[in-house]
């Protein structure tokens, strides 16, 4: 393992090239408020952040990433009119509960590159790949890209109620929870017995006996007429739901699976301004010099571990350390921005180095 | 040198362990005064009766302090992430049987599974502007599940004791708790979701993975275990 002394040097070292590039250099605070980051992430982020508190501030936790801070940064400049586009760099320790995996690291360092752009998305993605991947010099790197945005655009376009897209939309960093309700709203799996019980009653309501607790009867009659025009609603077309598996399992070089994606976008036709943001993307990355044929794609990259990240999404992996978390990781949350904004929004990537790794991957190299 | 085995030191489980070991030919018993907590083996060589607080034996068993322990499998699973590879389970004990169960108002009528619960905690929290509140004591064995099988926009708030009464009290909207019987649920408009099942537990005897044994440790724990009838 470097020493610590060793990854701060790099760390420096690392975004004194991104502040070379135009960055402004932003510190945020190790102490976040809790509450920010539970609204944001739900109860799961106690399993992923240390928590602490006092008598008077309340529950704290230790900043699990820059990403946070960084945007409410950026969002308050914004009130006060900052100059935009803005980039940031930062660097700093961040810290992460491991309860499960007791050889990770639960404090390390990261260095980030954040841009706050409204022009072209396309070249900020690029730019923004650019910089993390050319800062990582000649490492042996994997890298997988992804694009959350495809799915989103996909569950927006389906023929289906308002009701059943939120939902989906609601689920679709819970990949299994999303599945299952694609399954159902497709008819495909009934649902639940109890659920056809419940509306088989005339007056559900007339059971209910004693009234206890805050959801108050008119949330549970609502919920029930919610319920009766769901089992009205017409399935979702098979089809379509084939089609969005098959978005999801799409897994090729991004050249290829942006044919692929072309080939779905027939079918899917409200994708497809989706897919040419990506054919755009890919443009732009070959334009900055980034060999594109030799860049993977997923369909479902970027589900399970990168929240609010809603479009382009990449990370880069020590080739032969799968052992290893990803070097780097990035990706477009323009969706934060809105979270954070209070009634602002800015389109927004960003991605984050961790240095430590790259010391450890050129030491093992020598 | 001996060996230490942490049982629970009062009420019922203490009982019972006394009785399951005695049972087999060892004989626990406490020692002193009612209020002094110590106590003696006979019928196993090398063996030392520690007792303790239950909840505190899953942390005593990780840190190795204690070679063997006697608690639920609720509180190891909860107090001890990776406890498949911190204890290792040697005999369930047949009593001290609970359930940890999500439960809801039974006046919910529109609410039988965790998919309901998911739903009603999305509009709950749309329309009072925080996300549906669950008491529990098992904080870190409620939230793997409830991640697992995908329920969002939820919180646990914390309650030590007398969980049930927190609906009514109006401090939580449903509850996340042990439940042997079912009655108390009843008794506070409580019921439980069909698919709400987070974990069944008894009390188990356990052993501690990374407790160091001498030579004569280890002949006093395989004596032990022998006459459980443990294998050893």
């Amino acid at each position: 393992m470097p020493e610590r002394a060793a990854i701060i040097e790099e760390a420096q070292r690392l975004r004194a090239g991104f502040e070379a590039s135009g960055a402004k250099v932003v510190q945020t605070p190790v102490l976040q408020p809790a509450e920010t980051l539970l609204d944001l992430y739900g109860e799961d982020i106690r399993g992923r952040a240390y928590v602490t508190a006092d008598a008077l501030r309340g529950e704290q936790m230790l900043r699990p990433d820059f990403t946070v801070p960084v945007v409410q940064m950026h969002m308050d400049a914004m009130k006060n009119g900052a100059v935009e586009p803005a980039r940031y760099t930062y660097s700093g320790a961040v810290f992460r509960r491991q309860d499960e995996n007791p050889e990770r690291d639960s404090e390390y360092l990261q260095v980030g590159y954040e841009v706050f752009d409204r022009s072209e998305p396309a070249l900020t993605e690029a730019d923004v790949f650019v910089r993390i991947a050319g800062a990582l010099g000649d490492l042996p790197l994997r890298a997988a890209t992804g694009d959350i945005g495809l799915l989103k655009a996909a569950v927006e376009g389906l023929d289906t109620t308002e009701r059943r897209k939120a939902a989906l939309r609601r689920h679709i960093w819970r990949p299994r929870r999303f599945r299952a309700l694609l399954e159902r709203f497709a008819g495909r799996s009934p649902a639940p017995a109890s659920r056809a019980a419940l509306l088989a009653q005339a007056d559900p309501m007339a059971r209910m006996g004693q009234h206890v607790g805050l959801r108050s009867e008119t949330e549970i009659a609502a919920r029930i007429a919610g319920l009766r025009e769901d089992a009205e609603t017409p399935p979702l077309s098979v089809a379509q739901v084939d089609l969005i598996e098959a978005l999801l399992a799409v897994r090729e070089t991004l050249p290829h699976a942006l044919e692929r994606l072309r080939d779905i976008a027939v079918d899917l036709p409200w994708v497809a301004h989706a897919v040419d943001r990506l054919a755009a993307r890919c443009e732009a990355l070959a334009r900055r010099g980034v060999d594109i044929d030799g860049l993977e794609f997923e369909g479902s990259y970027g589900r399970t571990s990168m929240e609010y990240y809603d479009g382009f999404v990449f990370g880069l992996y020590a080739e032969a350390r799968p052992d290893l978390p990803p070097v780097a990781t990035g990706g477009r949350y323009d969706a934060l921005t809105a979270a954070l904004g209070g009634g602002r929004s800015i389109p927004a990537v960003g991605g984050v180095i961790r240095p430590g790794l790259v010391l450890k991957l050129s030491e093992g190299r020598r | 040198m001996t060996i230490k085995l942490g049982v629970p030191s009062k009420g019922r489980l203490m009982e019972k362990t006394f009785d399951w070991f005695g049972a087999r030919g060892v004989t626990l018993q406490r020692t002193g005064s009612e209020r002094e907590y110590s106590g003696a083996v006979t019928g196993a060589e090398g063996v030392e009766l520690v007792l303790l607080s239950a909840g505190e034996i899953p942390r005593e068993l990780a840190a190795g302090r204690i070679h063997l322990g006697v608690t639920g499998t609720d509180l190891v699973q909860d107090k001890l992430p990776i406890w498949e590879q911190q204890v290792e389970p040697l005999a369930e004990l047949g009593f001290g049987h609970a359930d940890l169960i999500i439960a809801v108002p039974a006046c919910w009528v529109d609410v039988t599974t965790l998919d309901d619960l998911d739903a009603a905690a999305a509009a709950f929290r749309a329309r009072h502007g925080f996300r549906l509140r669950i008491a529990t004591k098992y904080h870190r064995l409620v939230r793997e599940f409830l991640r697992e099988v995908g329920v969002a926009d939820y919180q646990l708030v914390d309650s030590q004791g007398a969980t049930e009464g927190t609906v009514k009290n109006l401090t939580a909207e449903a509850i996340a708790d042990i439940t042997s019987t079912g009655e108390t649920l009843r008794a506070n408009h409580l019921k439980i979701l069909s698919d709400g099942l987070v974990l069944k537990s008894q009390a188990t005897l356990f052993r501690a993975r990374g407790a160091a044994l001498d030579p004569g440790d280890r002949k006093a724990l395989d004596g032990l275990r022998e006459t459980l009838g443990l294998g050893g």
